[in-house]
């Protein structure tokens, strides 16, 4: 048998015309902890999906070989009878089953057919809890008594149930604390002396440097390099480098005559425990402004808080025991709901828009109503359907969306138009600070730069506009000035002279430094 | 460049429509004219006043995602409440209304608070309040029936408007509903002139001449058939008054007004209604409230026309208001359906309950009837829209 316990070669893989993978190869040897670094969007996730079987044979090109031989994963069952199992970021656990059913959850330990065998499903779950620390607990109590950090040790355990040679981890230390992150690692470890090989993805570069054995970097849905413990140079700032390496063409409209004015939007202090769990502060005095004609970003990664503290800032659409003080043109403002919100001349646009962001089966003018309904739309709670059509109209021109009439159903429209639909309605409730999250999420780029179009526009008639993006490029290709968020805090904030992705990077590992 | 604005009318809008004039003329062709004669027409009002008015209601609840299991127990109770205060405390009509009407509202109310405040899914809420709302009937009118009640009651669900007959052809024919007839047609030109001005002086897209001229002659064909049937018989029933207020106010309020849009919203996507600043637990609130409302209006429309209240008035009723709404092409998951999609759902299972009932077709046969068409129309529904995406 060859070293190499895995080789992938030329992954190509698309989503409807767009290559989220492009020619990406990949070779894990046996034994080892290899890891895959790229931003958010790289294509880490889809190749291991790939891998897998979950976007199954024939859906993708190039060759999987696997202990030598080429092999062709129909199915998530295929690859885990080789003994590939992938754990992802979601925890596929059922919550109200016990710890020993979990841990056989689609592999049950069986007498005869469809009978299970308890008295040995009881034993062997003792086993693969011991091999992952965990041998004390009962085994009757329901998994989600147990916190997030245990509960990432049952999926290990899991997969040790089903004799898996091969584990991929999906951020499998994004949702812990640091304590819980290092007995995961000391696992891997563990598990990596009896001969199990690992491919692990992480944004925390620290954990990788300690951990693995390799790195291979993947951006923009290609290979970079791989780096080799011992032979490599393996600090962050070099993995960084590869990570962020591009260079940026004019992508982003440059936003002229724009002068930036007073403070618009203020919030001050702002805390906020996560919704389920009144012990868990997401958020933590969080201190941020914007101006006017001034387009602030909130970069940071996935999990860093961005969404929810829009959201929670947004008529309190997220989290509980929230407190701190919104200020809007120097008057503290109380904003309970999202009514309260759109009075006070504040927008959002959720990252999810088929979601949180449209009624998908009704038509474009009616979705671009909604938020104003109660104010432009109407008189004495009678809808002026004739205005409605005009407007519609008017915004169908202005931000150039691409549609038959304004009667099309918005699920027939493309992501990039279902976007300016969203834009058009929230620019509609005449805000003074928009919060765009996500706003170009899964678009093609043409339709990108249309938005960073409409977004200077705003911009320019004296609207302060906060971006929430993962895109880094995109927040330093629109913003005047950037904020770092990461773990629920901001680690710093950022000029638009100094503003860099190495620099953004850095602020967030040096900020994770920080907490250990 | 000046674009051509013309649209075709959306003919999947008057599917309903031509399928119950098909229903009618089926059943025209088996009972051999019996379903179309003025007394039959007259009835075929009566007997479904109820329905029409609880499925009105009902359409809200299931253009939310849900349903109202309770409302035949409301109409009970509701009808229960009236007839005793009249009969057994000689309390005056009106005042005994207007007390069955708040037992209405307070139960809608009551389910509502459970359902929008406290997260309780309507199903098992509105499932518990058929069960205490037939308990307490029970309870209220002791297992009797109360009755009979006076004739100005009883005419709220079984009388007339005032009528004036002239002798025409072999019987009568009442001017008032003439009138009537004359005054409806005169209306919907009316709003079709206004609607076709309007839309000229924005420039929007317009049918077709020849189909909005289509549209307005069967409307009034339709419209001319049925007030020359019930002036032939009896005049205006006070129901079909009492009904087409109604009718006319839903139709108003889901369509004109930003509370009825709030309504579509939040069937349609319910977390982007809520962060397009749309109050989703008011919206619960108000709507089961408003079911409460109408099952008492139906409850006293009910107990009026049977001349008495009997604890097992209304059983089953929820049924025919929810298979109403599904016929007339509202969606089970919410979002999508008109009151006037629901009032031609209702017809469509009076008519048939009518003409199966005038071809003696045995009432358990006319139940399993009843289920198909409830089945075929809606599965008919769920595969052309899957065609057309």
């Amino acid at each position: 048998m060859s070293d190499h316990i895995l080789e992938m070669k030329h992954i190509v893989k698309e989503f409807s015309g767009v290559k989220a993978l492009n020619d990406v190869n990949l070779k894990v040897k046996r034994g080892e902890i290899h890891a895959l670094c790229g931003e958010n969007g790289a294509g880490k996730s889809t190749l291991m999906n790939v891998l897998s079987g979950v976007y199954p044979f024939g859906t993708y090109t190039g060759d999987i070989v696997y202990n030598g031989e080429v092999v062709q994963n129909h199915s998530i069952k295929d690859s885990e009878k080789k003994g590939i199992v992938i754990i992802h970021q979601e925890l596929a656990l059922s919550p109200y089953l016990s710890i020993a059913e979990n841990v056989f959850l689609g592999n049950e330990q069986l007498k005869a057919k469809g009978v299970i065998d308890w008295t040995k499903t009881h034993n062997e779950a003792q086993k693969m809890l011991e091999e992952v620390g965990l041998g004390n607990e009962n085994l009757e109590a329901p998994i989600n008594s147990l916190g997030v950090g245990k509960q990432q040790l049952i999926e290990i355990a899991k997969a040790l149930a089903k004799k898996v040679d091969l584990l991929i981890l999906d951020e499998p230390t994004a949702a812990l604390n640091d304590e819980e992150s290092a007995q995961l690692l000391e696992i891997m470890l563990k598990l990596k002396s009896q001969g199990i090989t690992s491919i692990i993805i992480s944004h925390k570069l620290n954990e990788i440097s300690y951990v693995a054995d390799a790195i291979t970097v993947i951006r923009d849905g290609q290979t970079i390099e791989t780096l080799t413990k011992g032979v490599d140079d393996f600090s962050e700032d070099r993995i960084i480098k590869g990570m962020v390496g591009r260079e940026l063409t004019n992508r982003y409209p440059e936003r002229t005559d724009c002068p930036i004015g007073d403070v618009v939007m203020e919030v001050k202090n702002w805390n906020v425990y996560h919704p389920e769990d009144p012990h868990r502060r997401v958020l933590q005095d969080i201190n941020i402004k914007v101006r006017a004609g001034e387009v602030v970003g909130l970069a940071g990664l996935m999990g860093a808080g961005r969404t929810e503290f829009a959201m929670s800032v947004f008529g309190q659409q997220y989290g509980q025991k929230i407190s701190g003080e919104i200020w809007m043109h120097g008057k503290q403002v109380k904003i309970k709901s999202v009514k309260d919100a759109i009075e006070n001349k504040i927008a959002y646009t959720s990252e999810d828009r088929k979601n949180y962001g449209l009624v998908l089966f009704n038509d474009i003018k009616w979705n671009m109503s909604l938020a104003a309904l109660r104010g432009f739309f109407s008189q004495k709670g009678i809808v002026d359907a004739n205005k409605e059509i005009l407007m519609a109209e008017k915004y169908k021109e202005r931000i150039n969306i691409k549609s038959n009439s304004v009667h099309q159903e918005v699920g027939s429209l493309s992501g990039g138009n279902q976007q300016k639909v969203i834009l058009a309605k929230w620019m509609l409730t005449e805000p003074d600070v928009l919060i765009l999250d996500e706003p170009t999420r899964g678009i093609d780029v043409g339709a990108k730069y249309e938005i960073y179009c409409a977004i200077n526009d705003l911009a320019r008639s004296g609207k302060a506009i906060i971006i929430i993006s993962s895109e880094m490029p995109e927040v330093l290709g629109t913003c005047d000035r950037t904020y770092v968020l990461n773990e629920g805090h901001i680690a710093g904030e950022i000029a638009k002279e100094e503003l860099s992705q190495e620099r953004i990077m850095k602020c967030i590992m040096q900020d994770n430094r920080k907490g250990e | 460049m000046e674009k051509k604005k013309t649209v075709n009318l959306n003919l999947k809008q008057y599917g309903m429509v031509f399928a119950l004039l098909a229903i009618y003329i089926i059943f025209f062709v088996l009972t051999g004219g019996t379903n179309a004669t003025a007394m039959n027409m007259n009835n075929l009002i009566m007997q479904n006043s109820y329905v029409v008015i609880l499925a009105t209601g009902m359409l809200l609840c299931v253009l939310t995602g849900n349903v109202d299991l309770g409302v035949g127990s409301y109409v009970a109770l509701c009808g229960a409440v009236a007839a005793k205060l009249v009969v057994e405390q000689n309390m005056s009509i009106p005042v005994a209304f207007l007390a069955a009407i708040v037992v209405g509202i307070a139960f809608g109310a009551f389910n509502g608070f459970f359902i929008a405040y406290l997260n309780i899914p309507p199903f098992v809420v509105t499932l518990a309040g058929m069960l205490i709302g037939r308990g307490l009937t029970y309870t209220l009118l002791e297992n009797k029936t109360v009755g009979p009640l006076p004739d100005a009651y009883v005419k709220v669900g079984a009388g007339f408007f005032m009528t004036n007959k002239i002798p025409f052809g072999g019987g009568t024919l009442d001017i008032i509903t003439i009138v009537a007839a004359v005054i409806a047609s005169v209306l919907v030109i009316g709003a079709e002139l206004k609607n076709i001005k309007t839309k000229k002086k924005y420039g929007f897209a317009m049918a077709p001449t020849w189909q909005t001229g289509l549209k307005v002659a069967l409307t009034l064909v339709i419209l001319w058939f049925f007030f020359f049937k019930i002036a032939a018989y009896n005049g205006i029933p006070i129901i079909l008054i009492l009904m087409a207020v109604i009718v006319g106010i839903y139709h108003f309020l889901t369509s004109k007004t930003v509370a009825g849009r709030q309504v579509y919203a939040l069937g349609g996507n319910e977390k982007a209604a809520r962060l397009s600043g749309i109050d989703t637990k008011k919206v619960y609130f108000w709507v089961y409230t408003n079911m409460g409302f109408l099952a008492a209006i139906a409850g006293i429309v009910l107990s009026a026309r049977n001349a008495s209240a009997t604890p097992k008035a209304g059983d089953g009723f929820e049924l025919d208001a929810i298979a109403a709404c599904y016929i007339g092409g509202a969606a089970a998951s919410g979002g999508v359906g008109t009151v006037v999609g629901a009032v031609i759902g209702a017809f469509v299972m009076g008519i048939l309950n009518n003409g199966m009932f005038l071809i003696g077709l045995s009432t358990d046969l006319q139940k399993v009837v009843k289920g198909l068409v409830l089945l075929g129309a809606v599965t008919f529904d769920v595969l052309s829209s899957k065609k057309k995406n």
